[in-house]
């Protein structure tokens, strides 16, 4: 009961007792289906899978089906590996409001890393899929930002903006801004293919590739990014410029025409 | 012979050095008669009348500018590898063009900071005359004798738009170049030629490795030259017509009233020109503009969104996002109507603000001069027309940015396009009509004014105990003021037979004009200005009101 | 134009008639001109202490300024021109180029804001009337002017002598002639240049990121390739216009869900392969949505459906995308089948 306590912040937490008497139905199937695999695995795996099997079923069950095989509310889960959780959950993407927009929104992530790797390792237990990449897959060393920058403007531009500031898709749907996004998950994004975004798989955008880009979004985009210029105006381009040079430069100079052509005080009379 | 006597006796006399180094001009250039008309020349105040000069000061700011920017910049395509100081660049492949765009914002000291000067200049001097012929337009100041000055002015807004366009394409960044790739495409779009242009001016199949060279020459030479020309004549007009002034007390359309060039306008537009110089140089202090080196190099397959012109360039880009993908294959050739009704609106709808001033005098039949501004509210339907045409520029402006609008207010880039097709055909037909019941309001206040004069939000109660408010009669200057407009009477056809009985022939055009004529100054659109009968029978009458 | 059937009386009389500057009222005038409102005095017209802060003021600015061109070449002098500082709101921004342009802008403000003031408080600010004069000249002017060209006109004898009046005008109508014949190098004749891309029967599909022929098993359902002509490199001269009739974009459809025959057949195991090149005016349309198979431009927004032929559903292009027919060689590799069969990119008056 500590544990449910513990999440008492969780929206859906009404329900949270009645899932977790489904969960208990569904942790005994766990302990036998997979069994013959469980087995050769390590004890701490097939742990943290039982584990992820329960967060499952309270989160994620009622849209994406109690096995992963999805349903009209969820595609299936099968196959997109444990990168395709990880960044879903890990960015607050999943789960997802029951109502949303012409795409779900990147929010507040409501589980810990832990209870994500449980979940991760759950779905990746249903059919293979991309695993989540590691520090030296998207760290900066050996990267080159300069390929990335190419590599970028060839794949992702189209979409994020030149320098990832997000632009419009059809119909309300968006690409969203790469701007404060950790590294791992811009990996797992490339990787699985999120959403509407097209996957970037290593056969086609190698390790190293991806390793490149998200370097470059790293000089061109993070917070110590520097805008030698001065303000970056949302660094959306002429928009933003003319909308500015109309209000602050037009602006400014029909003040101090008012200023240069108004008449001066005169002295009271007396 | 008398006057070179005078000369030689003022040279041998001790006159200050000043005068010598005058007389010497004069006598080569004959600089006297030209300051004595125009030293002490009167240029009446008004805010408004600033904004030209927001546009000639911006403009020489860029071509001062632009002068240093041409030492380091160089307009050439051949590819070479970037080993700068802006390192997510390193090793890539680029043009020369694009490299020394690079150079001058990170190695040129104090480039950058000229750069965008010359950028964001570019971005004033455009919005500077864009305002600036709203303002003559809304004023009425195009009409005679300033016709052939409005045109210029027009072209001027013209060029500058060109200008601007081949500036910012120079640099062969992703950005221009799609924008140039864009040209391109417009280009091929025109029937029977539009593949002939398109290799003449590209040197062949784009991109080439001419454009930026091309673009370059037509950069800085050829428009910026039609301009500097069309700038002088436009600024011998101003001083050759004087300057129109708002009616009021003792401003006629025979005179003009206001301060000296010496000394008053030499300070006010001379400090001005450094007030728009400091402001602009601030800005390029504070504010990125363009900044190529997170664009990249152009390439023909890669792009970005939120691929936009500058703003200028804003509504051609709506016309052409707005338009239905139309494209008519007929007899083995296609008419790409998509692409070519856009290109083709483009001009038109500027156009149509051009010959505005001949439409107008040719309705109204007025050959006299006017140097009196009208008072947008005193011309109805001229303000509510213009009102409706910035309403579809505007309108396209957005459906330029549509991806921008629909990211950050969250709609549907669909719905942004929707909205603006639609908007484009209604949005002036609303603009128009509650512009022009606007003006008739204000009419109505001002004729209200007249009578009733001004109130005061003083209460008094009168003796048998009903409460008024005072109103305060207007000084004769402001009643003169007020009814200082002119109205004309719409145009009739006449009788359409004459004397004899006979059926008298009416053109077409006639018709026209008595219709148009009806429409500018019928009874629905002009409320009459007090006459004084009526002044004088309320304010004499019965004492309060 | 002409305006002779408008009656003078629908003209409003002219706004001044002629009365001077204090007109009288009249009926289309209802109130008479007052004239010119009296001269009043400013502070600093009766006030000289008033008057010397004005002159203080207008020298503290031109001292602003001065000290302002001082720091801006002190800046330039002492200032790395790549340190990087950080304003508040302004971001991490260049140094010299944010000290460069504040004491620029300063000076020069310094010395416009010193001058305005200097104009408006201490110049005579008395108002000044100028006459106006008409425009066009006088009839006897006008006559002379007249007489004159007609004088001049015969004495040329230009009328009169017709053959060198049409020599001359043909003359002069044919020397620009050679003008126009010198633009001609400007560029090659259109011929079939735009209907022929670098695509051969046989050619591997390069992906642009790696470099690498593709393989079928490559491509993932879902993924998104860019892909180019073997034997085209980037360093190569002619790159940038080859690339931009020959940019390939690859994705894997299930088989099942493309709804064009056509499509379906010069797919290659669901893989099909489209231009880059949007139709509309040439943008690289790319904005795949891998749920909905739309390919959105993001240069004017014309959306294409890839799952249907790549037909358009949205925007302003006027016709599908090309696609390219593709297969597997011997060695498994993918391949096109030929070149585009319609040509890529924009339409143009003679694609038919």
């Amino acid at each position: 009961m500590k544990k449910l306590s513990a999440r008492r912040r969780h929206p859906l937490a009404a329900v949270v007792v009645l899932l977790l008497a489904l969960a208990a139905t569904g942790g005994l199937y766990a302990a036998f289906a997979p069994a013959g695999k469980a087995q050769a695995d390590e004890t701490a795996q097939s742990l943290a899978i039982d584990e992820g099997k329960k967060l499952y079923a309270v989160g994620c069950a009622s849209c994406h089906g109690t096995g992963g095989q999805g349903t009209s509310d969820g595609p299936s889960l099968v196959g997109v590996g444990a990168a395709a959780v990880d960044f879903q959950v890990a960015t607050g993407r999943m789960p997802a409001a029951t109502s949303q927009g012409a795409q779900v929104p990147r929010k507040k992530n409501i589980y810990t890393q832990a209870q994500i790797d449980q979940l991760a390792a759950y779905i990746a237990s249903l059919g293979a899929g991309p695993s989540v990449p590691t520090e030296e897959q998207y760290g900066p060393e050996g990267a080159d930002i300069a390929k990335g920058g190419e590599l970028f403007r060839n794949n992702c531009a189209q979409c994020h903006n030149f320098t990832g500031k997000g632009g419009a898709l059809t119909k309300g749907k968006y690409a969203p801004t790469l701007e404060g996004v950790n590294p791992k998950h811009i990996y797992e994004a490339m990787q699985t293919g999120p959403q509407n975004m097209p996957s970037f798989p290593d056969t086609t955008l190698s390790e190293q590739n991806k390793k490149d880009i998200i370097a470059y979004l790293n000089a061109v985009n993070s917070d110590e990014t520097e805008t030698p210029g001065g303000m970056e105006l949302g660094g959306i381009g002429p928009v933003a410029e003319g909308l500015f040079g109309w209000i602050f430069g037009l602006g400014t100079l029909i003040a101090i025409a008012v200023w240069v052509a108004a008449r001066t005080a005169k002295a009271k009379k007396s | 012979m008398s006057t070179n006597d005078s000369t030689q006796s003022r040279a041998r006399g001790k006159a200050p050095a000043g005068e010598r180094v005058a007389d010497w001009a004069d006598g080569r250039l004959g600089i006297y008669s030209l300051a004595k008309a125009n030293m002490r020349k009167i240029f009446p105040d008004h805010w408004s009348f600033m904004l030209g000069e927001v546009c000639l000061y911006s403009f020489l700011i860029i071509i001062l500018t632009g002068v240093y920017l041409t030492l380091f910049f160089h307009p050439s395509m051949n590819e070479v590898e970037y080993h700068g100081s802006y390192i997510p660049m390193q090793g890539q492949l680029m043009s020369e063009a694009y490299k020394s765009t690079l150079d001058i914002s990170f190695d040129v000291r104090g480039g950058l900071l000229i750069r965008q000067i010359h950028h964001w200049a570019a971005i004033v001097f455009l919005a500077g005359m864009f305002v600036h012929m709203m303002r003559v337009f809304f004023t009425g100041a195009f009409r005679k004798p300033r016709e052939i000055n409005w045109l210029f002015g027009f072209l001027l807004f013209v060029l500058g738009m060109f200008t601007g366009f081949t500036g910012y394409s120079l640099p062969d960044d992703l950005l221009s170049g799609t924008g140039v790739r864009f040209t391109q495409g417009a280009i091929l779009s025109v029937p029977i030629v539009g593949t002939y242009i398109s290799m003449f001016l590209f040197g062949g199949e784009f991109p080439g490795d001419d454009f930026v060279a091309r673009f370059y020459s037509i950069h800085i030479l050829l428009l910026p030259g039609i301009m500097l020309g069309l700038v002088v004549a436009h600024l011998i007009l101003v001083f050759y017509h004087k300057h129109t002034q708002f009616a009021g007390p003792g401003k006629s359309n025979k005179n003009v009233v206001g301060m000296p060039l010496l000394p008053v306008y030499m300070a006010k537009a001379g400090g001005f020109f450094f007030l728009v110089f400091g402001v602009i140089a601030v800005l390029a202090g504070i504010a990125t503009v363009n900044p190529i080196w997170a664009l990249g190099p152009y390439r023909p397959d890669m792009v970005s969104t939120g691929a936009q012109p500058d703003w200028y360039m804003g509504f051609a880009e709506g016309l052409v996002r707005a338009m239905p993908g139309w494209e008519i294959n007929l007899w083995g050739h296609t008419l790409v109507l998509g692409v070519f009704v856009p290109l083709v609106l483009f001009g038109v709808f500027l156009a149509a603000i051009a010959v505005y001033p001949f439409i107008e005098s040719w309705i109204t039949g007025d050959k006299r001069e006017h140097h009196i501004l009208d008072r947008p509210r005193n011309a109805p339907t001229r303000t509510a027309l213009g009102v409706a045409w910035i309403t579809a520029y505007m309108i396209m402006l957005i459906g330029g940015g549509n991806d921008i609008v629909a990211t950050h207010f969250h709609l549907s880039i669909n719905a942004v396009t929707w909205f603006v097709r639609i908007g484009f055909f209604v949005g002036p037909v609303i603009a128009f009509v509650v512009t022009k019941r606007i003006c008739l309001g204000l009419q109505r206040r001002d004729k209200d004014k007249v009578l009733h004069g001004r109130e005061t939000g003083t209460i008094k109660r009168l003796p048998h105990g009903e409460y008024i408010e005072v109103h305060e009669p207007l000084s004769q200057a402001s009643l003169h003021s007020l009814t200082a407009h002119e109205q004309y009477a719409p145009a009739e056809i006449g009788p359409t037979v004459d004397e004899n009985g006979v059926e008298r022939k009416v053109k077409g055009s006639q018709k026209l004009r008595a219709k148009l004529s009806k429409a500018y100054f019928g009874e629905d659109a002009q409320i009459p200005k007090p006459t004084v009968e009526e002044y004088k029978e309320i304010t004499s009458g019965h004492g309060h009101h | 134009m002409s305006s002779q059937d408008i009656p003078e009386e629908n003209l409003p009389a002219a706004q001044d008639t002629g009365h001077g500057a204090l007109g009288v009222a009249d009926e289309k005038h209802p109130f008479a001109d007052p004239g010119l409102p009296p001269h009043e005095p400013r502070i600093q017209d009766i006030d000289e202490r008033a008057a010397k802060r004005s002159e203080r003021t207008v020298a503290l600015l031109f001292t602003v300024s001065m000290l302002a061109t001082i720091g801006f070449i002190a800046s330039f002098v002492a200032i790395p021109h790549d340190k990087s500082i950080y304003v508040f709101t302004l971001g991490h921004i260049n140094a010299m180029n944010f000290a460069l342009g504040l004491t620029l802008g300063v000076a020069l403000f310094c010395i416009g804001a010193g001058a305005v003031h200097w104009g408006r408080t201490l110049m005579s600010d008395h108002e000044l009337v100028q006459e106006r004069h008409p425009i066009e000249a006088p009839a006897d002017v006008r006559a002379q002017v007249f007489e004159d060209f007609r004088q001049g006109a015969k004495e040329s004898q230009l009328g009169r002598r017709k053959l060198i009046r049409n020599t001359m005008f043909g003359a002069m109508a044919m020397v620009p002639l050679s003008g126009v014949v010198l633009l001609r190098d400007l560029g090659p004749l259109p011929e079939d240049k735009l209907r022929h891309t670098l695509w051969r029967k046989g050619k591997l599909i390069v992906n642009m990121n790696t470099n690498e022929p593709l393989r079928p098993s490559d491509v993932a359902v879902g993924s998104l390739t860019f892909a180019k002509p073997e034997g085209l490199e980037e360093h190569d001269h002619g790159f940038q216009n080859e690339i931009a009739k020959a940019a390939l974009m690859l994705v894997r459809i299930q088989p099942e869900d493309i709804k064009d025959k056509r499509e379906l057949e010069w797919s290659h195991e669901g893989i099909v392969a489209y231009s880059k090149i949007c139709t509309h005016v040439g943008c690289p349309i790319s904005l795949y949505e891998q749920q909905t198979h739309h390919v959105l431009c993001p240069c004017h927004q014309s959306t294409f459906d890839l799952s249907d032929g790549a037909r358009v559903i949205f925007g302003p292009a006027g016709h599908p995308l090309p696609q390219l027919r593709i297969g597997v060689n011997d060695e498994g590799y993918l391949e096109a089948l030929g070149d585009f069969e319609e040509p890529v990119g924009p339409a143009f008056w003679e694609r038919g």
